[in-house]
């Protein structure tokens, strides 16, 4: 095929399908929830309540946009389409099979990193905008616990990358060949998954929007779309990280028997039901001990490991 | 790098932003009554701006964050070329992850690290 008309399909199909298991993740999230509570969930539109997805997307897109006129109008309007565009970027360097990548940037993980650490202004700038006191404490939570987790959420990948001897996560993926990356990088997995659930603001460290305490954090004055957008945007960082894990520590679309496509999609799958997993199962910390936890014990630990693979990995080089 | 797939992608990532913040937009509700233009609450009565002040730590942390990550973008390229570099690099970023753990250490020892104004009495 013409290789320029086979790119635009796997970008367009890419785009698509990664929307629609952000707005299939909800359904998926309710039910797998409801199972763990001994409940139904949602099961009345269509078949396994499947369609439910349909309505509040439908319901969703008629709800009142209200722009709170005490609101620094511009930025509130702008601030929830900065979580989305930034992770949907990032995916453009994912290698979902050796076909199915729109590109291979030879800094692909830098590039993450860059586009993760930009997310952090779409909570910022929208609690500050919002004008709202329990807005902007949600912003400012989310904006320390992001930045301190962000920190070594990129020291925690350099094992792999010392591994590889690459930022490109093509060349990643090819090096586990013989290896999943897990194994002598399971520290540095345990730390991206923790840094990961920490940058995605979801429980058990979703203080930033802590119901409890904080009445929506800092989306509590959208409506409409663009508090849907925020909620897109938390599913789409959800299946970015696990994506990412698949691809750095679990040999990403490698496997035996079964096509790629099909491995890719198993272990994303497997960790999107992990991080549901950890929803229903874990209580929130303080938010006090959410951030000694990170700079204490965290970021130490990262360096730890990066100073035992950096001399292993000189000790075996040929 | 062929750089044109992801200029297209970005492209239309950002009509689908654009186009679900303007839908929404078009075809949302609109009413208005007493308490419609309020700021939200928990049902009280605002009191007084949101441009209000608030606890210093968080200043803190964002210069925490421009200090360390700031450091690991070198840890970055050391991690890159390990392999070519050998021991000598190793040593050279040995000493360097040494020199950052100094600076966690002092802050922790100063109290900074620590949200509670308790715990920062007891290690002094």
């Amino acid at each position: 095929m013409n290789p320029v008309l086979l790119k635009i399909i796997v970008l367009v199909g890419i785009l698509l399908v990664v929307l629609g298991l952000a707005s299939g993740l909800i359904w998926l999230e309710r039910r797998l929830l409801a199972l763990w509570q001994d409940r139904y969930g949602p099961n009345r539109v269509g078949p396994f309540g499947l369609l439910q997805v349909m309505a509040d997307m439908i319901k969703i897109f008629f709800k009142e946009d209200w722009i709170p006129p005490f609101a620094d109008k511009w930025v509130f309007v702008f601030a929830p389409s900065i979580v989305m565009i930034t992770v949907l970027l990032t995916f453009a360097i994912i290698p979902f099979t050796s076909v199915i990548q729109i590109t291979d940037m030879n800094v692909g993980i830098l590039f993450f990193l860059g586009m993760s650490s930009l997310g952090v202004y779409s909570v910022v700038l929208g609690g500050w905008a919002s004008n709202n006191k329990y807005s902007l404490l949600g912003g400012m939570r989310a904006a320390s616990q992001m930045l301190s987790y962000e920190v070594f959420m990129g020291l925690s990948l350099m094992g792999t990358v010392m591994l590889a001897g690459s930022f490109s996560l093509r060349a990643i993926v090819e090096a586990q060949q013989h290896m999943w990356f897990v194994i002598p990088q399971f520290l540095g997995f345990v730390l991206f998954f923790i840094a990961g659930v920490a940058e995605t603001r979801r429980l058990p460290f979703d203080l930033p929007e802590a119901e409890s305490e904080l009445v929506a954090g800092f989306h509590s004055e959208y409506s409409g779309m663009k508090f849907g957008m925020f909620f897109v945007g938390e599913y789409l960082g959800v299946i970015l990280i696990s994506a990412l894990i698949s691809v750095l520590f679990f040999g990403g679309w490698l496997g035996p028997v079964l096509p790629p496509v099909v491995w890719i999609i198993l272990k994303t799958l497997f960790f999107i039901c992990f991080f549901i997993l950890l929803r229903a199962a874990l209580p929130r910390p303080r938010f006090d001990q959410l951030m000694s936890w990170g700079w204490k014990w965290m970021l130490p630990l990262t360096l730890a490991n990066l100073a035992v693979t950096g001399a292993v990995v000189v000790a075996m080089r040929r | 790098m062929n750089l044109w797939p992801f200029v297209l992608y970005a492209a239309l990532v950002l009509i689908t932003a654009g186009s679900m913040i303007g839908l929404s937009a078009i075809l949302g509700e609109r009413h208005k009554e007493r308490f419609t233009n309020q700021p939200y609450e928990g049902g009280i009565l605002s009191e007084g701006t949101a441009r209000a002040r608030f606890s210093i730590k968080f200043y803190m942390m964002a210069m925490f964050f421009v200090v360390f990550d700031l450091e690991s973008v070198f840890l970055y390229s050391w991690a890159v070329a390990a392999r070519d570099l050998g021991w000598v690099g190793y040593w050279e970023a040995l000493i360097f992850i040494g020199v950052l753990v100094a600076a966690l250490v002092y802050l922790w020892r100063l109290g900074a690290l620590d949200w509670s104004p308790d715990t920062r009495r007891k290690t002094r």
